[in-house]
C-alpha cells in the first residue's frame, strides 16, 4: 500500500543559500530560517513537481542520485519527511488532492 | 523636554532630549565634532525622571523614546550618559529596518572590513578601539550595520564604551576624547571613548567586507585561529542580529550573500595585544 502523500510550498516561496554542504532555506509564509542537511533539500526539490509519497520521491530523486537499496532509500525519505512536517515544510495530502498547509 | 542635543553617526540621526541638563552636556563633550541631522532624526531618545518628583529629588533616570522596552530598570543621573547610550542602541535594536544590524564591531583597512562579533566579554569594544588607534578605520563596536541592497557596511562609528580592565588599556590618548568614568554601573566602571577624528570624517564611507572574527577572551586561553563552517556561521549571525526576523527575505539574502562571499574565522586570546596581532596577522595573509 502506498504511503502518504506529500505537498511542499512551491520553489517560488522560498530562498536558500549553499553553506558548504548545508543549506539554509527561508520559508516565506512562515518567516521561518532552517539549516537543512542532506537530502532534505532534495525532498524539497523532488517534491516541486508535485504531491508525492516516499515511493514517488525515492524514484524521482533517482534520476539525479545513485540510491542503494531501494527499500531503504524510502524508510530514510520517510523519516525525512516526517521531520519536514514537523518543520512545517510540508503537509499531508489526500489523494483526491485535498489538504491544505499548516497554518 | 528641557534640554535636547541633536548628532548623526553615518546614516542614522538620533534626536535626545532630557529633563536634565547632565547627560546632555556630557553627551556634547563626547560627541564634539559630529556632524549634525540633515533633516529629520530617524530616532528619538527621552531621558525623563521615573517619577515626577523623582527629577530632583534622588532623580533616577527612565529610558524613553519611539521603541521602548517595558520594565527597563532606571539609572541613576551620575550613568545619564550611559542612560543616552542605552537609550541609542535601544532604538536601533527595536526600530532599525533599513539595514540588517549585527550586534559587532567593526574595522577597515585598505578597503576591507572586518567584522568581530561574540558573546558579551568577547573584547569587540577593546580589540576594535584598539585597531582604531593603530592606523585601521574604526566601523562600530556595538552595531554593524549591513546594507541589503549593496553588501556593504555603513560605518556606525558611536562612542565606544569602555568597560573595567580595558579603561587602562587606553590611557595614552588624548584625555579630551574620554568621557566620564562611570562607576558602579549595571555593567560595571565604564568610561566612554570618542573615536578618532579620520573615523568620525570618514563615517558616510561604507566598506566591503572581507572578513568574519568571532573573537574570544580569556585568561588561560592559547592563542589561536581556526575557520569557521558557513552553516555555523550562519546562525551564529541570526543570533547576533537584532532584526534579522523583521527584515524576513531581505535579511535572509543579505546574510547568506555575507556568509557565501566573506572567511570567518575564530580566534582566541588572552590579552589585548594578543588579539591585534592576530587580527593584524590575517590581514597580511
Amino acid at each position: 500500500m502506498a504511503g502518504p502523500l506529500y505537498a511542499a510550498d512551491p520553489p517560488g516561496s522560498v530562498a536558500s543559500a549553499d553553506l558548504e554542504g548545508l543549506t539554509a532555506l527561508f520559508h516565506a509564509r512562515s518567516g521561518t530560517t532552517h539549516i537543512l542537511a542532506p537530502p532534505a533539500p532534495q525532498i524539497l526539490r523532488a517534491l516541486a513537481a508535485g504531491p508525492a509519497d516516499a515511493g514517488e520521491i525515492a524514484a524521482r530523486l533517482a534520476d539525479a542520485f545513485d540510491l542503494a537499496g531501494e527499500e531503504d532509500a524510502e524508510a530514510a525519505i520517510s523519516a525525512r519527511l516526517a521531520e519536514l512536517e514537523a518543520a512545517g515544510l510540508v503537509w499531508r495530502q489526500s489523494r483526491s488532492g485535498s489538504g491544505q498547509p499548516p497554518g | 523636554m528641557n534640554h535636547r542635543f541633536e548628532l548623526r553617526v553615518g546614516p542614522v540621526a538620533f534626536r535626545i532630549g532630557s529633563a536634565w541638563r547632565g547627560p546632555v552636556e556630557a553627551l556634547r563633550r563626547l560627541y564634539a565634532g559630529y556632524p549634525e541631522p540633515k533633516g529629520i532624526c530617524d530616532f528619538t531618545v527621552r531621558l525623563e525622571p521615573e517619577r515626577p518628583w523623582r527629577r530632583a529629588l534622588r532623580p533616577s533616570i527612565a529610558i524613553r523614546g519611539d521603541f521602548m522596552l517595558p520594565g527597563a530598570a532606571p539609572l541613576s543621573l551620575a550613568h545619564g550618559l550611559l542612560a543616552a547610550e542605552m537609550g541609542m542602541n535601544l532604538q536601533m535594536a527595536l526600530g532599525q529596518r533599513r539595514f540588517l544590524l549585527l550586534h559587532a564591531a567593526a574595522v577597515e583597512r585598505d578597503g576591507k572590513a572586518v567584522l568581530l562579533t561574540g558573546h558579551s566579554g568577547a573584547g569587540k569594544s577593546t580589540l576594535s578601539a584598539l585597531l582604531g588607534e593603530r592606523g585601521w578605520r574604526f566601523l562600530g563596536d556595538e552595531f554593524a550595520l549591513l546594507d541589503p541592497e549593496s553588501g556593504l557596511l555603513h560605518p556606525f562609528p558611536r562612542a565606544v564604551s569602555l568597560k573595567n580592565e580595558s579603561l587602562a588599556v587606553f590611557g595614552e590618548v588624548d584625555g579630551a576624547r574620554l568621557g566620564p568614568v562611570m562607576a558602579g554601573t549595571p555593567k560595571g566602571t565604564i568610561r566612554h571613548l570618542r573615536p578618532s577624528p579620520d573615523a568620525i570624517a570618514r563615517m558616510d564611507v561604507p566598506a566591503r567586507p572581507a572578513l568574519i572574527l568571532f573573537p574570544r577572551f580569556g585568561r588561560d586561553l592559547a592563542p589561536d585561529s581556526r575557520p569557521v563552517g558557513a552553516a555555523e556561521v550562519f546562525v551564529r549571525l541570526t543570533q547576533a542580529s537584532t532584526n534579522y526576523v523583521a527584515l524576513g527575505r531581505r535579511g535572509f539574502d543579505a546574510l547568506s550573500r555575507l556568509v557565501s562571499s566573506v572567511p570567518a574565522r575564530a580566534l582566541d586570546y588572552s590579552a589585548s595585544e594578543e588579539g591585534v596581532r592576530l587580527v593584524e596577522d590575517h590581514r597580511s595573509k
